[in-house]
């Protein structure tokens, strides 16, 4: 009992602690890109700590202040659904589909709050976000559904002990893990699919209303965020990982490659992401689907 | 005990502050000009912790960059007024300081004081990277020592600051 509450507690805090160390490091090395000296290494920290500080925090709304912390409460349960490094609190069989169920909450949270503001920016930004995902989400069920067929098993814990022995899902459906990749890096929102919080167009979209501690509530969602989508992914492509260095080291490789892709590529308009995620990632996704369907 | 704890909680939020200073991207003059080298690779002002944000809820920083013409001042106010405490503003060029070029303008405000409370003003037409860089600094120093307090004589002084809007804005 002790230690089932003890894991309740650590597993969302390790999980907040590498998305953060993420977003750290993401700055440093888009300032080396950009052959900037970068900030000091802990500048994520210093912001989310001064926003929680503001002495003002104007609330547009109970829904608008409840919006992060719906954001952050969804990402929390989702933590518990995706095994870390071996263990994962919530299991059962079909843990997968739920899951992708989960994972849409914290966009659902954030727009609520978002809507509350009645800002047309945040509107617009809402509604992109959501169009975006509803982008995204084809492909995604659809690598699910081969990796469900090719394991035979919803249960994601399953399909991380099948990969044991570096028999990943990378090799075996590299199609699929080639739409894996686009599809998390559409839903983390890094160029070019940084289209719903574009500073340029619409005023960071769905944040534009928010400051003080609320803003400071959404940059930590946002560790979360980026922590489940990679994690996500490692487990369903990268075989998981039996101790928490290697599941953070595969993690920060993928987020790697990310950013490299992140730092030269421009920005999509939003009818061209989806029609983008609708013609290639879903063809290659079909294409995996049918490969498995016939073995 | 309880006023110690205060007092202690204040120092570790000033310096907290003093490390993240967001500036809102909003430019009224040509000094404006000089803000994208200090943004970018030469000077690269996010060493310090400082980034651009878009919108007026999210900045901690206003920057009056140079001339400020009766019709942006309205505008100015607006985001002043939707900032988030602790605010901090800097005048920026000798147009915010005393009018500078534009000292007998009808359209342009000659002294930032009058309309907003200014914490900090950069001399010069228009102020180089470096001088904005170490505005900056001295921004941070001012904040750590509690004395960037623009945003507290804004709601004290609110009635002298607001006849001097009108005076102008009718
Ligand atoms: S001080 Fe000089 S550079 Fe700055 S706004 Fe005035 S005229 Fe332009």
């Amino acid at each position: 009992m002790v230690k089932m509450i003890l894991i309740a507690i650590g597993a969302p805090l390790v999980a907040f602690a590498i998305g953060l160390s993420f977003m750290m490091i993401k700055r440093k090395i888009v300032a080396r890109i950009q052959r900037r000296y970068g900030p000091t290494i802990i500048q994520p920290i210093y912001d989310v700590l001064k926003l929680l500080v503001k002495e003002d925090n104007i609330s547009h709304g109970v829904i608008f202040s409840l919006g992060p912390i719906i954001a952050i409460a969804g990402s929390i349960l989702a933590v518990f659904f995706i095994p870390m490094a071996g263990f994962s609190m919530l299991t059962g069989s079909g843990d997968l589909i739920a899951l992708l169920y989960i994972m849409a909450i914290g966009s659902l949270g954030m727009a609520l709050g978002a809507g509350d503001s009645a800002n047309p920016n945040a509107s617009i930004g809402i509604s992109r976000a959501l169009t975006l995902m509803f982008g995204y989400d084809l492909p995604l069920v659809i690598i699910v559904i081969s990796v469900a067929l090719q394991y035979h098993t919803t249960n994601l814990s399953d399909i991380v002990a099948a990969q044991a022995n570096g028999n990943w899902t990378l090799w075996t459906l590299p199609l699929s893990a080639i739409v894996g990749f686009v599809v998390t890096y559409g839903a983390l929102g890094e160029h070019p699919f940084d289209i719903v919080t574009a500073p340029h167009e619409v005023a960071t979209g769905p944040m534009v209303e928010y400051g003080g501690k609320h803003l400071g509530f959404l940059m930590i969602s946002h560790a979360f965020h980026i922590y489940i989508e990679i994690a996500l992914f490692v487990d369903l492509f990268l075989g998981g990982a039996s101790n928490i260095l290697i599941f953070y080291l595969k993690m920060f490789a993928v987020f790697f490659i990310m950013i490299m892709f992140d730092e030269v590529l421009p920005r999509f308009k939003i009818d061209d992401a989806v029609r983008f995620y609708w013609k290639w990632p879903t063809v290659v996704a079909l294409i995996s689907l049918i490969i498995v369907l016939v073995k | 005990m309880e006023r110690m704890t205060e007092e202690q909680v204040k120092t570790i939020a000033n310096m907290l502050r003093k490390r993240s200073l967001w500036m809102i991207h909003y430019c009224t003059g040509c000094g404006a000009m000089e803000l994208p080298p200090t943004m970018t690779s030469r000077y690269d002002m996010e060493r310090f912790g400082l980034a651009p944000y878009v919108t007026s809820r999210q900045a901690d920083i206003l920057l009056i960059t140079g001339y400020l013409n009766v019709k942006t001042l309205r505008r100015v106010i607006t985001v002043y007024e939707q900032m988030l405490d602790p605010k901090y503003v800097i005048g920026f060029g000798s147009c915010a300081l005393n009018g500078g070029v534009y000292w007998d303008s009808y359209a342009v405000i000659k002294q930032l004081d009058r309309y907003i409370p200014a914490d900090l003003y950069i001399a010069g037409c228009m102020p180089r990277p470096e001088a904005i860089i170490s505005a900056f600094r001295h921004l941070m120093e001012l904040i750590d020592s509690g004395k960037a307090d623009g945003y507290k004589r804004y709601k004290r002084n609110l009635a002298y600051y607001k006849e001097n809007q009108r005076k102008v804005l009718g």
